[in-house]
């Protein structure tokens, strides 16, 4: 792998995509600090992994940056107050992704008192470097929220040569990323060095799509200044602006040129990725030891009055958040946690915003209003659409019929769902969702073969 | 306040089958257009015709079998149109109105409609008209621009023979056969309309005609008399295209392609038919699952399987 350590000039060529609208209308808004939120809720499972359990009793006295909720599991994060103030209640609830989780009720005082206990963590080694950030709650902020420190404990034997740092957003409407940058640069590149050290790594690339060209510019003054990039060893690749170029493996091939093998993590192939936001996040939480308690995100789309970017206290109820933002200014028909992409429609507005979470889209009734599906005409655009190079209108025939063998045969699994497929399909199918019935059939598949083992 | 909740993605493109469709009419319009110049009117009133049977029958065939009507996807007026251009211009309108219905009935609507047919449905009729009217699909009609030989009815170039027609006659439909076959001009605009709208790959067309031009040479004969004489180019650009019947995948369609030229070419040398298109499209539009079978484009990250390992 040596002798391809160079930096790339140019992208790698990246196969399929689909074209969809940009509308960063934000991406020239500060973000503004929301503090007037009288209640909190935090739920257990905000990441991938082994949910916390409740660390607080109703009535406690608790401030920001308090653990709530932990775990011994390895892959899990603990999760801290976002406020000061006291424990209300202590419940039950279904998380927008179906998950069924507790969750503490935290009633704000409105004084945001950090914990006397909270101080910068000491770090002297890897050892304690990784303690550190699974000790800040971080999870990926991109939107996956696998735990940090997971990621960031590659395991033996693995060499890792490159640190990918994620700025694509390619997401519509979602500009909270590159506000990150705007608004914190510092941090970005402290944390990058941070990051950088300890996996040991002698090349950094930020990747970042081309529809960002203030980002660029700033994040390139900082890569070439000496001062900051003393070793010389981080260096920006603006990217075609097309979803999905900021999906992990797409990020990969487009920035490396290298390819993960399907079933396998980006460390097969010597490399972390970690999203622009969780390493500036690194950086602030070496500096100040508050854990990951507030999240900027992108409030926008067809029904919010006042399009904004906003900094809030993980937790917040997104009803609350949407009344900051000026309300509702006509009926809303679909409220999405995400981007219109990959986000998952809500079903009911007092949901929590989470730790992963980087926008809250609320659109209007036309735009919420669902296609009808018609036949497939077999016009091959999810084909040339889909970057993984998978056959979508085959799968999808496959998971209707429950054909297992057709289902493995065309390599259902390695659909990473970005929806390219049933966007540009003219028929209006909804073909990333029936492949998601797929990959369910292949599942059940192999925990039967498993159990069926385990008999033998 | 009522949620709507679904699966994501929550985007659509505006681009729609019927928008699909409306595309092929459009790119269909300078052939027709060429037709009624060199047959004046009654080469539209043939058009309508097929076009208004089929319409009719998909929504009747629709009601009987009680299903969604889907007619204002177009697929079925493109049908008509498709089948009217393959057919002589002075052709009985009953033997049309048949045409259009075994399209719509006995190749679409029966194999569940749009989607389904496994063979060109403009095609499969076409076929069936020539075996059971051969002399009345064979009888041509010369253009208002030609000196009459015989009175009313003109030769193929293919029948005729290499020579018989100057190759702008030949390119600009001076020629007889059926009404939307002649004018290779007319047609080569509504394919690079089709490619530059991507609602076709060029790949197809490209390969097909470039094959059969191979195949010309290895045969002995003119290849810019062959492609430009009988129904090649039509069906080049326009039924080898067929989404419903053709390959999805790339390496799917340049076989496809080959496939079509070596077959026109040797059913145009070596059979008794006057023709080979339609009868080589229908072939390979049988054998489109296998080829997409063995074009399986490598999905990304998948592993090179082993000699002798086990799909």
């Amino acid at each position: 792998m040596e002798n391809n350590l160079k930096f790339p000039t140019k992208p790698f060529r990246t196969k399929g995509g689909a074209k969809v609208p940009h509308r960063k209308n934000t991406a020239q808004c500060e973000s503004v600090v929301l503090t007037d939120i009288p209640e909190v809720v935090i739920p257990m499972s905000q990441h991938i992994g082994a949910p916390c359990k409740v660390a607080v009793q109703k009535g406690d006295k608790v401030f920001v940056g308090t653990v709530v909720g932990d775990t011994d599991a390895f892959v899990s994060a603990p999760v801290h107050s976002s406020v000061s103030g006291e424990v209300k209640d202590i419940i039950t609830m279904t998380l927008p992704n179906g998950v069924v989780t507790e969750a503490v009720v935290i009633t704000s005082d409105g004084l945001f008192e950090k914990d006397p206990d909270l101080k910068p963590p000491v770090v002297e080694s890897k050892e304690d470097f990784l303690k550190a950030v699974r000790a800040s709650g971080l999870v990926g902020l991109g939107g996956a929220g696998f735990p940090a420190h997971v990621k960031l404990n590659v395991p033996k034997g693995k060499e890792i040569d490159t640190l990918l740092i994620n700025c694509a957003e390619c997401e519509p409407y979602i500009t909270a990323d590159h506000r990150e940058v705007l608004e914190n640069s510092w941090a970005v590149m402290s944390g990058i060095y941070a990051v950088k050290d300890i996996l040991g790594v002698k090349r950094v690339i930020i990747g970042v799509e081309k529809n960002k060209p203030d980002a660029i510019k700033l994040l390139k003054e900082i890569a070439d200044n000496e001062k900051a990039d003393p070793d010389d060893v981080v260096r920006v690749l603006p990217l075609k602006s097309s979803y999905p170029q900021g999906a992990e493996k797409v990020l990969i091939k487009a920035t490396t040129g290298r390819v993960v093998p399907a079933g396998g993590l980006p460390s097969d192939v010597g490399c972390v990725v970690m999203n622009v936001a969780s390493v500036a996040f690194i950086a602030d939480y070496l500096k100040t030891g508050m854990p990951l308690v507030r999240k900027r995100l992108t409030v926008d789309g067809s029904a919010i009055r006042n399009p904004r970017n906003v900094i809030v206290p993980i937790g917040t109820p997104v009803n609350r958040l949407i009344e900051l933002c000026g309300g509702y200014k006509e009926e809303c028909g679909k409220l999405l946690m995400g981007g219109p992409m990959m986000g998952i429609a809500l079903f009911e507005d007092s949901a929590p915003i989470l730790k992963q979470n980087n926008a809250i889209l609320a659109f209007n009734v036309k735009d919420a209003s669902t296609a009808k599906g018609g036949s497939c005409i077999r016009c091959g655009k999810c084909v040339d659409a889909c970057p993984m190079n998978l056959v979508p209108c085959t799968i999808v025939r496959a998971a209707k019929n429950n054909q297992v063998d057709v289902l493995k045969e065309y390599n259902t699994m390695t659909c990473m769902e970005c929806g390219c497929c049933t966007v540009v399909c003219p028929a209006q199918r909804y073909l990333v969702q029936s492949i998601r019935l797929g990959k369910a059939i292949l599942r059940e598949e192999a925990k039967k073969e498993k159990g069926a083992e385990v008999k033998k | 306040m009522k949620l709507f909740v679904s699966s994501s993605p929550h985007l659509r493109s505006k681009k729609t089958t019927t928008g699909v469709m409306l595309d092929v009419i459009i790119a269909l319009m300078p052939a027709l257009i060429m037709a009624v110049v060199y047959f004046g009117f009654k080469a539209l009133l043939l058009a309508l015709i097929c076009v208004g049977t089929c319409v009719l029958t998909e929504y009747i065939c629709r009601k009987v079998m009680k299903r969604q009507n889907t007619i204002a996807d177009l697929s079925a007026a493109v049908t008509g149109l498709l089948l009217a251009l393959n057919l002589p211009v002075d052709i009985n309108p009953f033997i049309a109105v048949f045409g259009s219905v075994v399209a719509i009935v006995v190749v679409k609507q029966m194999f569940g409609g749009i989607g389904y047919n496994f063979v060109n449905p403009a095609l499969a009729a076409r076929v069936v008209l020539m075996v059971s009217f051969p002399t009345a699909m064979t009888s041509w009609t010369n253009t208002r621009f030609m000196e009459a030989v015989d009175g009313v009815s003109s030769a193929t170039p293919l029948a005729t023979g290499e020579g018989a027609y100057s190759y702008l006659d030949l390119f600009l439909g001076n020629i007889g056969g059926s009404m939307g076959e002649i004018c290779t001009l007319a047609i080569l605009l509504g394919g690079i309309y089709l490619v530059a709208r991507r609602v076709i790959s060029p790949i197809i067309p490209v390969v097909y005609l470039g094959t059969a031009a191979v195949m010309s040479l290895i045969l002995g004969l003119d290849p810019l008399y062959q492609l430009m004489s009988g129904g090649i180019v039509l069906g080049a650009v326009f039924m080898a295209t067929d989404y419903v019947t053709s390959p999805i995948t790339k390496w799917g369609k340049v076989i496809f392609g080959v496939g079509l030229g070596i077959l026109t070419m040797l059913i145009r040398t070596y059979s008794n038919l006057p023709e080979g298109v339609s009868f080589a499209i229908l072939l390979m539009n049988i054998l489109v699952p296998h080829i997409e079978k063995l074009t399986k484009p490598k999905s990304f990250g998948e592993a090179k399987k082993e000699k002798g390992e086990k799909v």
